[in-house]
């Protein structure tokens, strides 16, 4: 039980990180209809920005761990929401109202380039860091088993929560929101009602960017080696997330990013660590075929 | 596309030179933006601590270089748009595509011209450099035919597949295996491995192929990650991360390539050279891909190759025509899995070694990347793709670090210039009245 309770305590935590990730692609995927796959390489970058920033402010000499938190906090978001935007400029808008295959590829391109980009200018050897919130607290018990929850899952935990609420007041209250659902259901219709529909879809790549670099800090901090490799597999298990959780749904993405993390803690615990992978991805397969829409998805009427 | 409002200014204010300052400014702000973190400071390794290195010489060289560049480019089309008297200049229409017209026209003949340079090949080149000559048009040959492979299900039946990779290592491996367990020649051993991919390509396509596009896609890419991960924990039968070794080499019809009494070169009365299996090798290559070409040409004639195309367009209407979709998909996937499986077996006889380093994602991405920008359906463009993504790595060798990086760039930059591929040109394969036939109509109308 014991035993059962910590890996629920962890899996949430890695949940909580493709979850946030797992945003990105969903709310990408509901606008223009298209796999970002240049996703998880911005997450890999929010995490090297995190690391500098750590690293400079190290160097300037701050030390008073919450203050640091959130210059390093705001720093990795502002510059990985440029990042972001840049991606969606050059990338995919040109190939706006192009056949399918091509934004894709464009965004494979682009993700082999951002990932060899960042090995050649920041090297190629993983980046350790030292561990910057340290503790945590004993929950209970038993046996010799003691159930513990770190400050730092606890930071992560709280500040996923408060990203979700902000984010969902951001897209049901603000006018911003409004004019993303618009272009989600209607792209022609929303621009000739006065949406800037490129102005928002931009603010979308952003939005997803930003959420992704907060992912990368939590997992500079609960992990403390980052390599220029991480975005790959990390962006890869989000996407499935999102899809299991029904593309295009918010509180979809968020959940099959749970639900990941959850199965591959579990997984590892009481199966063997190393097909974590494959677990994954067989309940990916199976959650399709009986479902195709996701957890959350709403069915696709198909029209002639 | 929408025509940007900007330029227009440029008429009624003939001062192109400060909006051109601005918008140069505006870009290196941005590059500030980007670079400050990841190319103005470098987090290097120092021992176990990380230490900053400030890299302030390498942000400014990066400013300066976007500001310059912009700055000329905005400044010519100002002027440019200036001289035209502020009329929105047409976008040049991206249907414009003699080239691929021209070349898809002619593809019979270029293709025969390259079959000969191909054949050719190996007798003209200077010794000097042949073996590394043979090693990369070998190399050439198997993206040739992964190209062409993939080409059938992404290209024809419209099926997003990220996972090809997967039917390569399939092939590669079971050539390898059964190659060093059995010892069984290379021509048992190669359509076993075609026919082990297209088993996995019909067990894999069975469930998955009732998903549409992007999640169809996904799931292939999480097949070919399973297989990758299966490749390195399956120690005992795969070797795990070690791979297979000693995987006998190809022999000319049961006759090895050996030096002395029973090889090849005695038996033949010639001289003993290493280099008459790696030839032999390469045209047997060069033999099966210009099978697998006839092949694909062929199926699209049949009824099994124009539902593919059928498919692609409309699935809908296909289904209301009685065609059955899942078996028409999964032929074309098992197709394509059977060419990748014959592709990975050439891969892992011509090494002599496999390993699963060998079959990443990177991998996939590289074939889809040689069929989309090759011009999806288009058999020239494969080709065309194969040779550039290749070829351009080879060349610029010495820049190793910096190859995939620009590998990548080329991707985006291409997509962007030409999104539908190099020599994408797409003739109907069947016409309800023939070419000859419609300008007789005219002339009796």
């Amino acid at each position: 039980m014991a035993y059962f309770l910590q890996q629920l305590i962890n899996g949430l935590t890695l949940g909580s990180i493709y979850g946030l990730i797992a945003i990105g692609y969903t709310m990408v995927y509901g606008i223009i209809g298209m796999i970002n796959f240049a996703h998880g390489e911005i997450y890999m970058i929010g995490a090297f920005i995190s690391v500098i920033t750590f690293l400079v402010l190290g160097e300037l000499g701050i030390s008073y761990i919450p203050l640091a938190l959130v210059v390093v906090l705001l720093c990795t978001m502002v510059l990985t929401g440029v990042w972001g935007w840049t991606v969606e400029r050059i990338a995919y808008r040109p190939l706006r109202g192009s056949f399918r295959l091509a934004p894709l590829i464009s965004a494979i391109g682009m993700s082999i380039a951002l990932q060899n980009g960042v090995q050649v200018s920041q090297g190629a050897r993983v980046k350790p860091i030292q561990p910057i919130i340290q503790g945590g607290l004993t929950l209970f018990h038993q046996g010799d088993f003691d159930v513990v929850v770190s400050y730092l899952q606890i930071f992560i935990l709280v500040l996923t929560v408060a990203l979700m609420i902000g984010f969902t007041w951001l897209i049901t209250r603000t006018s911003l929101g409004r004019q993303q659902r618009a272009c989600e259901q209607d792209r022609t219709m929303a621009g000739l009602v006065g949406v800037n529909v490129d102005r928002t879809i931009s603010m979308t790549f952003v939005m997803g960017a930003v959420l992704a670099s907060v992912a990368g800090l939590m997992v500079t901090l609960q992990y403390g080696v980052i390599d220029f490799y991480i975005g790959f597999l990390a962006g890869m298990k989000a996407f499935t997330a999102a899809v299991l959780g029904g593309i295009g749904s918010l509180p979809g993405a968020m959940l099959g990013g749970l639900l990941i993390g959850l199965i591959e803690s579990f997984w590892s615990a009481y199966f063997t660590i190393e097909y974590k992978d494959v677990a994954t991805f067989g309940i990916l397969v199976l959650v399709l075929i009986f479902r195709p829409t996701g957890l959350l998805g709403k069915p696709e009427v198909e029209k002639v | 596309m929408t025509v940007q409002v900007k330029d227009t200014s440029a008429a009624t204010a003939p001062n192109v030179l400060f909006p051109a300052l601005k918008e140069a400014f505006i870009a290196s702000l941005l590059i500030v933006a980007l670079g400050l973190p990841l190319l103005g400071l470098k987090a290097d390794n120092q021992g176990p601590d990380l230490v900053l290195t400030k890299r302030w010489d390498l942000l400014g060289i990066a400013v300066a270089v976007m500001f310059v560049g912009r700055f000329v480019l905005a400044f010519l089309r100002g002027q440019k748009a200036a001289r035209q008297g502020g009329l929105p200049q047409e976008k040049k229409k991206s249907g414009d595509n003699s080239i691929a017209r021209l070349l898809n026209q002619n593809a019979k003949v270029l293709g025969l011209l390259g079959l000969l340079c191909a054949i050719l090949m190996p007798f003209v080149i200077p010794d000097a450099n042949a073996r590394y000559v043979i090693f990369i048009s070998t190399t050439f040959m198997i993206y040739i035919m992964l190209g062409w492979g993939l080409n059938i299900v992404v290209g024809l039946a419209g099926l997003l597949d990220l996972g090809y990779v997967a039917f390569y290592a399939v092939g590669a491996y079971s050539y390898a295996l059964i190659a060093t367990h059995f010892g069984w020649s290379f021509w048992i051993c190669l359509p076993l491995a075609g026919l082990f991919a297209a088993f996995f390509g019909v067990v894999l396509g069975f469930p998955v192929l009732r998903l549409r596009g992007d999640y169809l896609a996904i799931v292939t890419l999480g097949f070919g990650e399973i297989i990758r991960v299966i490749l390195i924990n399956w120690g005992p039968v795969t070797g795990g991360p070690n791979g297979i070794g000693g995987i006998p080499a190809i022999s000319f019809f049961g006759i090895e390539f050996s030096r002395g009494e029973g090889g090849f070169a005695s038996d033949f009365g010639l001289e003993y050279s290493s280099m008459h299996k790696i030839i032999f090798l390469y045209f047997v290559i060069l033999g099966m891909a210009v099978l697998t070409n006839l092949f694909t040409q062929r199926m699209r004639k049949l009824p099994a190759g124009r539902a593919w195309e059928a498919l692609r367009e409309d699935e809908i209407a296909c289904r209301s025509l009685g065609i059955n979709p899942t078996n028409i998909k999964l032929s074309a996937f098992a197709l394509g899995a059977m060419f990748g499986g014959f592709a990975g077996s050439f891969f892992s006889v011509r090494a002599g070694f496999i390993s699963p380093e060998s079959f990443t994602f990177i991998e996939s991405a590289v074939i889809l990347a040689i069929v989309v920008l090759g011009g999806m359906g288009s058999q020239m463009g494969v080709v065309m793709a194969a040779a550039l993504i290749v070829l351009l790595p080879e060349t610029f060798r010495q820049f190793a670090e910096y190859r995939m990086l620009a590998f990548g760039v080329a991707m985006v930059l291409i997509m962007v210039w030409r999104p539908r591929g190099l020599l994408a040109f797409r003739e109907p394969t069947i016409r309800l009245h023939p070419k000859d036939h419609q300008a007789s109509v005219k002339e009796a109308a």
